[in-house]
């Protein structure tokens, strides 16, 4: 699976912009996405620029939202770090499972790739490079895309959110979830990779259940990662 | 401790929101920085890969509520069947939409 040695790792204009337009479609839902969320910080009271400086900066959408349930005349700043350290935590084993390609980048091209790495741009960039494909150009040009499409969509919420009045009602909070399930069907399938998932699953909803909010990720994939180191693949790389 | 959320503080806040998520989508990078790329260690990163996603999944499939459930169900049928992810996802949105439109006109 891992052909780190070759020259995956390689990108150029024109990939960048390829993996831009392969994101775009995409990025149309995370468009409306946003504006849930700029209208959504409008009516939590924060300030028009603020709410764009957030998803600018910051450009991580569910911490966002969960910010909002904190935001008031004041906000706790240690519950804010956690919070958002916790949601954001999954970027930590994103950067881990781009490593073996990213670390043949020099590093100041490899750290700045990775400031737009998002959960969409990042699946499609680790499928590519899976299947032998060249995945950087992926990484980079969506994440541009799904970043400025963020942003405007943002934007767009603060200026006219009143159009989307309960994203949920339209189904708009189920695009991630649907893009990241379509990522999980379409990869690699044996036993070997459901026995990983099944304990990732079930480590993911004990967390959920029982340990504190929003931990659920890391704990599940971490579950998995050991899963696969005691279940070896039979036929080494392809 | 807290920050007042006028003038500078809300800048200061979303200035922290920042720091702190652009620390987790490079301390990945940087902390494999230290470790030896063997066998084991690949081996774990390439089975923690799909699951990231089933973890980020999983509460969601079974403890959401029906439309959430029945978009994921939806999304998961057109994929096996088309194998594209674009018509998979919104088909999804729409049983999502449409399940929780009939469910407010029930109630």
């Amino acid at each position: 699976m891992f052909e780190a040695d070759t020259n995956l790792h390689e990108f150029d204009r024109r990939m960048v912009w390829t993996g831009f337009r392969q994101l775009v479609p995409l990025a149309l839902f995370v468009t409306l996405f946003g504006a849930a969320f700029g209208l959504a910080a409008v009516q939590a009271g924060l300030d028009d620029s603020i709410i764009i400086a957030m998803s600018t900066l910051v450009f991580a959408g569910a911490s966002q939202f969960a910010t909002l349930e904190l935001w008031g005349p004041q906000v706790p700043l240690f519950t804010l770090v956690i919070t958002v350290f916790a949601i954001n935590a999954r970027h930590l084993l994103m950067g881990a499972t781009l490593y073996p390609w990213l670390r043949q980048l020099p590093p100041g091209k490899r750290y700045a790739v990775m400031l737009v790495a998002s959960d969409a741009n990042w699946a499609m960039s680790l499928q590519a490079f899976n299947r032998g494909k060249p995945g950087i150009g992926l990484l980079l040009g969506g994440g541009i895309a799904l970043w400025s499409f963020w942003v405007v969509g943002t934007w767009l919420g603060v200026q006219f959110g009143g159009a989307i009045q309960e994203p949920r009602q339209l189904g708009l909070d189920m695009v991630m979830g649907c893009f990241l399930l379509a990522m999980v069907v379409g990869g690699e399938k044996n036993l070997r990779t459901l026995a990983i998932w099944s304990v990732a699953a079930c480590a993911s909803l004990l967390a959920y259940r029982y340990l504190p909010e929003n931990t659920h990720v890391v704990v599940g994939a971490l579950a998995g990662g050991g899963a696969g180191l005691f279940w070896a693949e039979k036929t080494n790389e392809r | 401790m807290s920050v007042e959320t006028t003038g500078l503080g809300a800048l200061i806040l979303v200035l922290v929101m920042a720091g702190v998520t652009l620390a987790t989508r490079w301390g990945g990078v940087y902390v494999m920085s230290f470790v030896p790329l063997g066998a084991r260690v690949r081996r774990f990163i390439s089975a923690m890969s799909g699951s990231v996603l089933v973890a980020l999944l999983a509460p969601l499939a079974l403890e959401g509520d029906l439309g959430a459930r029945l978009a994921l169900l939806a999304t998961a049928a057109v994929m096996l069947m088309v194998k594209k992810p674009l018509p998979a996802i919104a088909v999804g949105i729409l049983v999502a939409a449409l399940v929780r439109q009939l469910g407010n006109g029930a109630v």
